[in-house]
């Protein structure tokens, strides 16, 4: 392949991950959001795909196929089923002042793309304009982690943010080491169930998956 | 000159089929009979036959605004590119000042709406103020990611760096095409902010604020209002799908380009009818948080070009 055109179609696949994390950041259905979710994985494995393609780096398509079984098929099923078990399907929870938080992410954006541009400007890699964005996602899925009361969605912020954490290691330096590459989807694998589990026990608990809740299980002395 | 007149006349010709087009999609998908694509002619030709009726206390000003929003819009269907890019209006009126067109003839229309003195009326118009007034710095940010890029504001400049040479992909642009059509829901009075086809007062703004016109001063008015939402498609057309337009001097290509306009209007319409019919009328409170999304995405489309294609 061509160097320019692949280089513009990398910009585009980043700026579609950063508009997917916008949408994530504002989207109050549980549903949708997962479906967001599964959607930016599948970019995020197109993204690689192209990068294996352009540098027929064979360890690359490994990556490729870790990404698109776990994160558009696995973990997205994982966690329908977890929405469906919970009776969540219908859920939509308020996100608060929806402008600010766009202005914070802005922000965010701003600041992660300040910090990325040393880096990539060392970076010889084709892929290094989208460093910023990589940043800017996991960034933004941290927002939302924060932004977020209920834990369905506080997990799926989680999740994202491994998105962006994956993507910027393609960025920077065409991906991590296998070993440490699987070592992180095992533990985003493990921890996603876990984290069902958990689900179940706030549930139980408070009757409710809001987990502000859980201050009252600090001791008062 | 020639070409200028006739796309003028064109984009006004034009503009009730796309109307009706967009409500035939609509019907389709909602499984109703769909009213026949000529339905909108239709209406203007009764409308235009029968005789005005007037409030006792309408000024000179409800009197005169149909005229000048309708003015306002068919200048604004010369301006942009619809089939050809050699348009010497264009090079006067840049997309800064269609936005500015589109400004007076909202104010025209809000005018005339509080003119009467009816409740719907003012109603009407405070709420496409409030719409306006966060819409109008949306879409200023969506046409500024192109100038950017284009180093232009003048549409036709824009296109034609667009449309010619190899293909190239701007990331930036996603980011203003979804503010762009976040913008044209708004602004047209389409089905998240507004429901062009209900008279109920808890929900109506543009149709509130023509609800005191009859005769030819509603014709123009709705004419007027097909004519926008025709000249928000085109501009969508021209920033995003701007292939098959033709050069100047290309006089060859213009039966092309009336033929690349129709097939990019049809799905344009298509494509808008199946999202009023999947979204639901939002409540008027949140259209600050919809627009204001908007402007963000725009705002990220300028950073993004900056950032990455700088």
């Amino acid at each position: 392949m061509n160097g320019p055109l692949v280089g513009q179609v990398i910009n585009l696949l980043a700026a579609l991950m950063l508009l997917i994390a916008f949408a994530m950041l504002a989207q109050r259905r549980l549903l949708r959001l997962i479906h967001l979710f599964a959607l930016q994985g599948a970019v995020l494995t197109l993204n690689t795909l192209v990068v294996a393609a352009t540098l027929a780096q064979s360890h690359l398509y490994f990556s490729v196929v870790l990404n698109l079984v776990l994160k558009v098929i696995v973990l997205p099923m994982i966690l329908i089923r977890l929405v469906d078990r919970l009776d969540l399907r219908a859920d939509a929870e308020s996100v608060g002042n929806l402008p600010l938080i766009m202005l914070v992410a802005v922000v965010l954006v701003i600041l992660s793309f300040n910090v990325a541009l040393p880096i990539s400007e060392l970076a010889g890699t084709i892929t290094r304009g989208t460093l910023g964005i990589a940043m800017a996602s996991v960034l933004i899925a941290f927002l939302m982690m924060i932004t977020r009361r209920k834990a369905v969605a506080q997990v799926i912020g989680f999740l994202a943010m491994e998105n962006g954490l994956f993507f910027a290691a393609t960025s920077a330096t065409y991906g991590m080491p296998m070993v440490v590459e699987l070592g992180i989807a095992l533990d985003v694998l493990v921890g996603t169930f876990i984290f069902g589990i958990f689900f179940f026990q706030i549930r139980e608990t408070f009757d409710s998956l809001d987990t502000r809740n859980l201050e009252s299980l600090k001791d008062r002395e | 000159m020639l070409l200028q007149l006739i796309q003028g006349l064109l984009a006004a010709a034009l503009a009730p089929l796309v109307l009706g087009w967009l409500n035939q999609c609509r019907a389709w998908l909602q499984n109703r009979t769909a009213p026949s694509l000529l339905q909108p002619y239709r209406v203007l030709r009764k409308l235009l036959r029968k005789e005005v009726v007037l409030a006792v206390n309408a000024s000179w000003l409800f009197r005169l605004a149909p005229y000048i929003v309708f003015a306002c819009m068919v200048l604004a269907g010369s301006i942009v590119p619809l089939i050809a890019t050699d348009l010497p209006f264009a090079l006067a009126a840049d997309v800064i000042a269609l936005v500015g067109l589109f400004a007076l003839a909202r104010v025209f229309m809000a005018l005339a709406a509080m003119d009467v003195g009816t409740a719907f009326g003012s109603l009407g118009s405070r709420r496409e103020m409030l719409i306006a007034a966060l819409a109008e710095p949306a879409l200023l940010m969506v046409f500024f990611t192109p100038a950017l890029i284009s180093q232009s504001t003048a549409l036709t400049t824009i296109v034609d760096q667009f449309s010619n040479g190899a293909l190239q992909l701007y990331p930036s642009m996603a980011f203003a095409a979804i503010a762009f059509v976040m913008v044209l829901l708004a602004e047209n009075a389409r089905i998240p902010v507004d429901n062009p086809s209900t008279h109920l007062e808890l929900t109506m703004v543009h149709e509130a604020m023509i609800l005191e016109y009859s005769g030819r001063h509603l014709a123009l008015m709705d004419w007027a209002h097909a004519l926008k939402l025709t000249v928000y498609m085109a501009i969508g057309i021209a920033l995003f799908l701007p292939w098959g337009v033709a050069h100047p001097h290309e006089w060859l290509g213009l039966p092309l380009a009336l033929v690349a306009l129709a097939a990019k209007l049809a799905l344009f319409g298509a494509g808008l009818a199946l999202l009023e019919t999947l979204a639901a009328k939002m409540r008027i409170f949140k259209v600050p948080e919809f627009l204001g999304m908007a402007f963000m995405l725009a705002v990220l489309g300028m950073l993004v070009h900056f950032l990455v294609e700088a």
